[in-house]
């Protein structure tokens, strides 16, 4: 498992090189971090007297490598690890590593044969066959499976939908939040048959869940989002990215804001990406990839734990 | 009684859900990269045997049940109840046969065997994996049968039913696989 993992990565390594997109390294350690309300980040003191400042380790290299293309890096990828408290379980530790890149006059589509690229050149190398990549939109892929309308909340469908799955307590758990109930049904009904023995990428996400992509000029009910599956393992999520510094800052703030109303821990805003997007982001696109997945799925594990040298609970 | 989140919900772990006491059997953490985190859980109901599906937003509770497993020695059956004691304390406790359930049929006076107790009343009673009990009936068997293959009903004492080779005899006594309900050798 070890070699595979060298393997994987040097081949990841060559990949780039040849399509000279440069290799970055950002800080691990940083002053702000992500607001997102889902995701828990751990928080570390920095003690060099007579400073004492607080700093948080990166849930994703995402803003550090948004401010290098501001910066004018031109395309960049970089393989790091990243870390999320409290996610433990089959297909999670608090510890993982990401492989993120940015194509600068990407579009999503563009972005997306990128990854296929990558994604069957890697599997080849693993001998693993993968049947044809398939593409389909987040509405359609809920209609088929679900028969219901993602982009529009119908609070008695979604509720008549879940009882018919003897799952009552979906009403409870999920209220009348048309986000909670797109990520139960989704991650429930939706994800476990994406992606049978192939690469599948869902696009066009519903803008409620638009995150740090951008919305669809032709139609706002759409973001310009698309996650990975492979065998119903999530992995990786990619954006056209997001470069209205306005709008970036409006993001923050609405997140910061449900984070207090959820008593979350308090997060600061990332003033210096906010700094940079005034300066200019150019139009890109990029995706975050966990690799400790990819190598599960190509190496057919049960469990993370099996993947990695060390897992969190034997670090 | 303590409760217990939904990142301490571990195989084993007997909680209350709708007023039943419970096991959990598996919690799988499921958690889109960007969105909210839920666990879904198997969980038997002990009252009823049954397993069902249950899913939980991450971090919400459940309050523990008081239930513990308890070795205890089977003492006699009264008709209405059987009773159990414990071998270190003397406590006795009565279970009727919705409780005692199928490990009545491989309980034996003075055999030993695990209850659960939940709020100190009985609820489920285990057998032990092995037990050694004698044959009541069974047909004779054809001289020259070995194990291989075939095999007859034999009733026990306890009555239950299990399947023989056929040169194992009335009378004989054998050991059995409680949780199969086979047949393992005989016992000299």
């Amino acid at each position: 498992m070890l070699r595979l993992r060298a393997q994987m990565i040097q081949q990841i390594r060559q990949f780039f090189l040849k399509k000279a997109v440069l290799e970055v390294e950002t800080p691990l350690l940083s002053h702000a971090v992500g607001t997102d309300p889902q995701l828990a980040f751990f928080t570390t003191r920095y003690c060099a007297t007579p400073i004492e400042q607080t700093l948080f380790l990166q849930t994703s290299p995402e803003f550090a490598m948004k401010r290098l293309l501001a910066a004018g890096s031109g395309s960049i990828f970089q393989i790091c690890k990243a870390f999320r408290n409290g996610e433990s379980g089959r297909f999670h530790n608090p510890e993982f590593t990401l492989l993120e890149w940015y194509r600068v006059g990407f579009n999503l589509p563009a972005l997306m044969d990128e990854v296929a690229e990558l994604i069957n050149q890697l599997a080849v190398q693993c001998h693993q066959v993968l049947a044809a990549t398939q593409r389909s939109s987040y509405s359609s892929v809920f209609k088929q499976y679900t028969g219901l309308d993602a982009l529009r909340f119908d609070y008695d469908a979604y509720c008549r939908y879940a009882l018919g799955q003897q799952c009552s307590e979906a009403l409870t758990l999920c209220g009348e939040d048309h986000v909670l109930w797109l990520d139960f049904i989704f991650s429930h009904y939706i994800q476990p048959h994406l992606g049978e023995n192939h690469l599948c990428m869902i696009y066009d996400y519903p803008a409620c869940q638009s995150s740090l992509a951008r919305i669809k000029p032709n139609n706002p009910l759409l973001a310009e989002r698309v996650e990975l599956f492979i065998n119903g393992v999530e992995l990786g999520n990619g954006y056209y990215e997001l470069i209205d510094s306005k709008e970036q800052d409006k993001r923050f703030n609405d997140e910061i804001a449900l984070r207090y109303q959820q008593k979350l821990p308090e997060s600061i805003k990332d003033q210096r990406l906010i700094d940079a997007l005034n300066a200019g982001l150019p139009e890109c696109s990029g995706i975050a990839i966990g690799l400790d997945r990819l190598l599960m799925v190509l190496s057919d594990s049960r469990s993370i734990d099996d993947v990695l040298s060390f897992p969190t609970h034997r670090a | 009684m303590a409760t217990f989140s939904t990142n301490e919900f571990k195989a084993g772990l007997k909680v209350m859900l709708d007023n039943d006491p419970c096991s959990i059997i598996e919690n799988e953490f499921v958690k889109p990269g960007k969105g909210q985190a839920f666990s879904r859980v198997r969980i038997r109901n002990l009252k009823t045997g049954r397993v069902i599906e249950r899913t939980f937003k991450s971090g919400e509770s459940l309050e523990g049940a008081d239930v513990v497993d308890v070795d205890m020695q089977y003492l006699y059956n009264d008709g209405e109840y059987r009773h159990f004691m414990q071998p270190d304390t003397f406590e006795q406790y009565q279970a009727n046969d919705i409780i005692v359930g199928d490990a009545a049929l491989w309980l034996k006076d003075q055999d030993s065997c695990t209850v659960t107790l939940w709020n100190d009343a009985p609820l489920a009673v285990t057998p032990i994996n092995f037990v050694e009990l004698k044959i009541i009936e069974t047909d004779p068997g054809v001289r020259g049968d070995t194990s291989g293959g075939g095999g007859k009903p034999a009733k026990l004492e306890t009555g239950a039913v299990v399947r023989v080779p056929l040169f194992v005899q009335t009378d004989e006594v054998i050991k059995v696989d409680t949780r199969t309900g086979e047949y393992i050798s005989r016992v000299k």
